[in-house]
């Protein structure tokens, strides 16, 4: 019987004992003996978060199918447990062995939004490794970073001994390989991280330097070490229908966000939004094929005995064998009595159909994102949904026994007006119009119910607006305002409830988004002044983080409100995401002219993602 | 229900990490294992289809147990055996199915059933009463009433626990008790616990004691004469 890490009276304490335990179905146990690298994976967040994410199930699986390799889980201790650990001196600890953190080889965390960047040193804290990297000595763990966030890791560069860019199935057997071998020969931190920084896809921050420039921006930007490349191009899984994928992920005792099965069908995105970070990284575009599908989500079912199963991917409406993979879905699951979740549809009457068959319309609502009210602004954003489109979706909807819509816009957007404001709320009405022309009141269900809601624009690097000026907390306040005000100056405002996201985080958001190596301070004066779990509303704390910007004399405007200039060196430059800073620079040039891009079915616009030898684009080339 | 589908009742223990997982959060979990063992359970016919699946007596978080039961229907009955082989196979650590029985088309469910469970009780290290226990607990049991304070959510109220209370004894060094668990009078072994120990001048820490349901039981007599069996004596072997 595994002995917990934590006494029986702390975990009749604190809430949710589970988090903690581990024990779960399909969790991977080993014998210590028989292994020589133990990897500690981490979510730097919540257990029901953390356990939520596809990623680290990929990663879990893969590294545990390695020969002599250990990967275990860690989570944030929430706010309870973590007052007691600090209190008691308890070291953090992995969830399978419930042994210290501090004895692994090494630390991984996956880095999904900016605001887990505090946790990140809850994490380091609790285990008791140093934060900065330069000061870990040969008994620490090797603390390795991936995820989307690493596409700017610069904000959080001195806490990482390394980053991993890009996709996780292509680099981690020879890092671990490297790591034996180093370490066998008795050699030193030091030398496996000048080795693991030759890997393609890694970055050492510790090795490379950066200059800048009397007014803040980046002078330079190299290596300090020869032998070290200058950029560093992204890691990519070309192949992913012949790749790690978990046939039975952990199955968690309690209930999290993503409580199901979860099949990814593909990776990339055709469409080019503007705003949209992940639609330019993960090019190209990479469709799973439809028999492996098939037979994984089969396999994971019956492996997990989840009740439901979900597809994943930017948008799955594009996938090209979708109608039969969902046939083939629908027919397993009746069968077996699971639910089918499918989210990023595009609303047209084939996705209606099947939505039909899979739930309960009444109760269901669906979900449009326009992203933009005025089709001027959509056209800036090449966002290529038109309102003739959206009206036709709904209508359909409407004729189908639907009556709950969900839009979600943006505000704050490059070249945004106040005519492209109060549009938002134009559409939002033209669509419950489309309700009432369309239901006849007897067959009306009382209003219809349009949830509309906006959140603020927070340029990300990567993207054609990268060199967009953001919005402030005040410009943001004021537009929300005004959507309210034209919300409540339509036809059908009572049938139209209007929510709008926070502006507080939006704005930190935007500074850790575009930020360079100094904000690092600032994360840990905020941690150190008690700043945790700053993406829960309920512990974020607004006035510490503008205190802490202001005692390390570092201006919040600067990364956020400033203009930058078309030759500016941003702090993630040295990275190669695949499409170039060129394309990034035509699509910012199109935007301002609301020229719109076509897609990547219809025409290749050399955004530099086919050099990796693959995807629709490259293929259909061929 | 139909009246072809198979009544089943399922025991199962509840040791190790499991004591820190929730009443509900065992139900979900059964469900799944449901699922994993390919076990052809019955389900609600509608828009959404769920399992036919109840629990006899929820066990609070923190306590130990070797007699779990749930009750499920079945569309075609199966072999006892195979079953229990098949749901530990995708068992958990700190879960192990006991028994597997069909029930007669007559019994009630899983927690209308429950009159009765045994419970054992002892004491985490360091957590020992100052008065001997072992002696004491016979003057306690042989009171002729044992009054405590039972708080509700509304109220509190002063109750006699002794005609709840079946057996009480020393068995092994530890203390065993049979206690009402009747939807009526279901009595929480704590409760019996801080009785005693204010009966000798004590209150007890909230983590002082590691407690064991040890069965839960059926009553097969009479209100006036009643006759405790377990759970799954009610069924028979499939």
């Amino acid at each position: 019987m595994r002995k917990l890490a934590l006494r029986d009276e702390i975990l009749l304490k604190i809430d949710k004992p589970a988090r903690y335990i581990g024990g779960e179905v399909n969790s991977v146990m080993k014998e210590k003996e028989q292994v020589d690298i133990r990897f500690a994976m981490c979510f730097p967040d919540v257990y029901e978060i953390g356990m939520s994410h596809l990623g680290i199930q990929i990663l879990y699986d893969m590294l545990n199918q390695f020969e002599g390799v250990w990967c275990e889980r860690v989570y944030s201790p929430w706010v309870d447990l973590d007052e007691i650990m600090r209190k008691e001196n308890i070291p953090l600890f992995a969830l399978e062995s419930q042994e210290p953190i501090k004895n692994f080889d090494f630390l991984g965390m996956t880095l999904q939004y900016e605001m887990c960047y505090t946790n990140i040193l809850q994490i380091l804290d609790l285990s008791g490794i140093p934060f900065f990297a330069k000061d870990r000595g040969e008994d620490d763990p090797i603390v390795i970073g991936g995820g989307p966030c690493t596409y700017n890791p610069e904000p959080i560069a001195d806490f990482f001994d390394l980053f991993y860019i890009g996709e996780g199935e292509t680099q981690y057997e020879p890092m671990m390989r490297l790591y034996r071998k180093i370490r066998d020969k008795g050699g030193s931190r030091k030398e496996f991280l000048e080795e693991a920084a030759k890997l393609p896809g890694i970055y050492c921050p510790l090795f490379y330097q950066v200059t800048y420039k009397e007014d803040g921006t980046i002078a330079e930007f190299k290596p300090v070490k020869e032998g070290l490349p200058t950029t560093i191009l992204k890691e990519i899984q070309m192949d992913l229908s012949d790749t790690y994928y978990p046939k039975k992920p952990v199955v968690p005792f309690i209930k999290v966000t993503q409580d199901r099965v979860v099949l990814e069908i593909q990776r990339g995105c055709i469409r080019g939004c503007r705003f949209c970070q992940a639609g330019q990284l993960y090019r190209p575009v990479r469709e799973r094929n439809v028999d492996m599908l098939k037979e994984y989500a089969s396999e994971m079912l019956k492996n997990t005995g989840h009740e439901e199963i979900s597809l994943s991917s930017l948008s799955s409406s594009d996938y090209s064998k979708l109608p039969e993979l969902i046939d083939f879905l629908i027919d397993e699951c009746n069968r077996k009595k699971i639910n089918i979740s499918l989210p990023s549809l595009r609303i047209d009457a084939f996705s209606l159909d099947v939505m039909s068959k899979v739930q309960d319309v009444r109760k269901s609502s669906l979900t449009f994102a326009p992203e933009a009210g005025s089709q001027r602004m959509r056209n800036v954003i090449n966002k290529g949904l038109t309102e003739e489109v959206i009206l036709k979706g709904a209508k359909e909807a409407f004729e189908g026994g639907w009556s709950r819509v969900k839009l979600y816009f943006m505000l704050g957007l490059p070249t945004e007006t106040d005519e492209d404001i109060e549009e938002i709320a134009v559409l939002s009405d033209k669509i419950a119009r489309v309700y009432y022309e369309t239901v006849p009141k007897e067959q009306r269900n009382g209003k219809v119910q349009i949830v509309t809601s906006t959140s603020f624009f927070i340029p990300k690097p990567f993207t054609p607006f990268q060199w967009a000026k953001m919005g402030s907390k005040e410009d943001f306040l004021d537009k929300a305002r005004k959507v309210k005000q034209a919300v409540v100056s339509q036809l059908n405002q009572k049938s139209i409830k209007y929510n709008w996201h926070e502006a507080d985080v939006s704005v930190l958001e935007g500074v850790f988004a575009r930020g360079d190596r100094k904000i690092s301070q600032v994360i840990l004066k905020a941690y150190e002044k008690g700043c945790i779990f700053d993406a829960w509303s309920e512990f974020f704390k607004n006035d510490v983080w503008l205190s802490s910007f202001l005692e390390c004399s570092l201006d919040i405007d600067f990364y956020t409100t400033r203009e930058r200039s078309l030759d500016e060196v941003f702090p993630w430059d040295f990275i190669d995401c695949g499409v170039t800073k060129e394309f990034l620079k035509k699509e910012w040039q199109n935007a301002m002219a609301e020229t719109v891009t076509l897609n990547c079915k219809e025409k290749c616009n050399g955004c530099g993602a086919a050099r990796f030898g693959g995807g629709i684009c490259f293929n259909r080339e061929k | 229900m139909t009246n072809e589908h198979t009544k089943v009742r399922i025991k199962f223990s509840k040791y190790g990490s499991m004591i820190f997982i929730g009443h509900l959060d065992i139900m979900r979990y059964f469900q799944k294992a449901m699922r994993r063992a390919d076990i052809d359970i019955a389900y609600t016919t509608g828009f959404n289809p769920h399992q036919i699946m109840s629990f006899a007596a929820p066990l609070g978080v923190g306590l130990y147990s070797n007699g779990e039961y749930l009750d499920i229907e079945m569309n075609e009955p199966m072999n006892s055996k195979l079953m229990i082989t098949r749901l530990n196979s995708v068992m958990v650590e700190g879960i192990d199915i006991l028994s597997v029985k069909k029930l007669p088309k007559t019994a009630g469910n899983a927690m209308a059933s429950v009159a009765a469970a045994a419970y054992t009780v002892a004491f985490r290290e360091g957590y020992e009463p100052d008065f001997d226990y072992k002696e004491k607990l016979s003057d306690f049991a042989s009171k002729d009433r044992i009054m405590v304070t039972k708080k509700t959510k509304k109220s509190e109220k002063e109750m006699d626990l002794k005609p709840f209370i079946y057996e009480l004894s020393i068995v092994n060094d530890k203390i065993h008790m049979l206690v009402d668990a009747s939807s009526s009078g279901n009595i929480k072994p704590s409760l019996v616990m801080e009785a005693f120990y204010k009966e000798n001048g004590e209150v007890p820490s909230e983590f002082a004691f590691i407690i064991t349901r040890e069965d839960t039981y059926t009553n097969i007599g009479t209100d006036e004469k009643s006759e405790f069996v377990p759970l799954d004596a009610v069924g028979s072997e499939m």
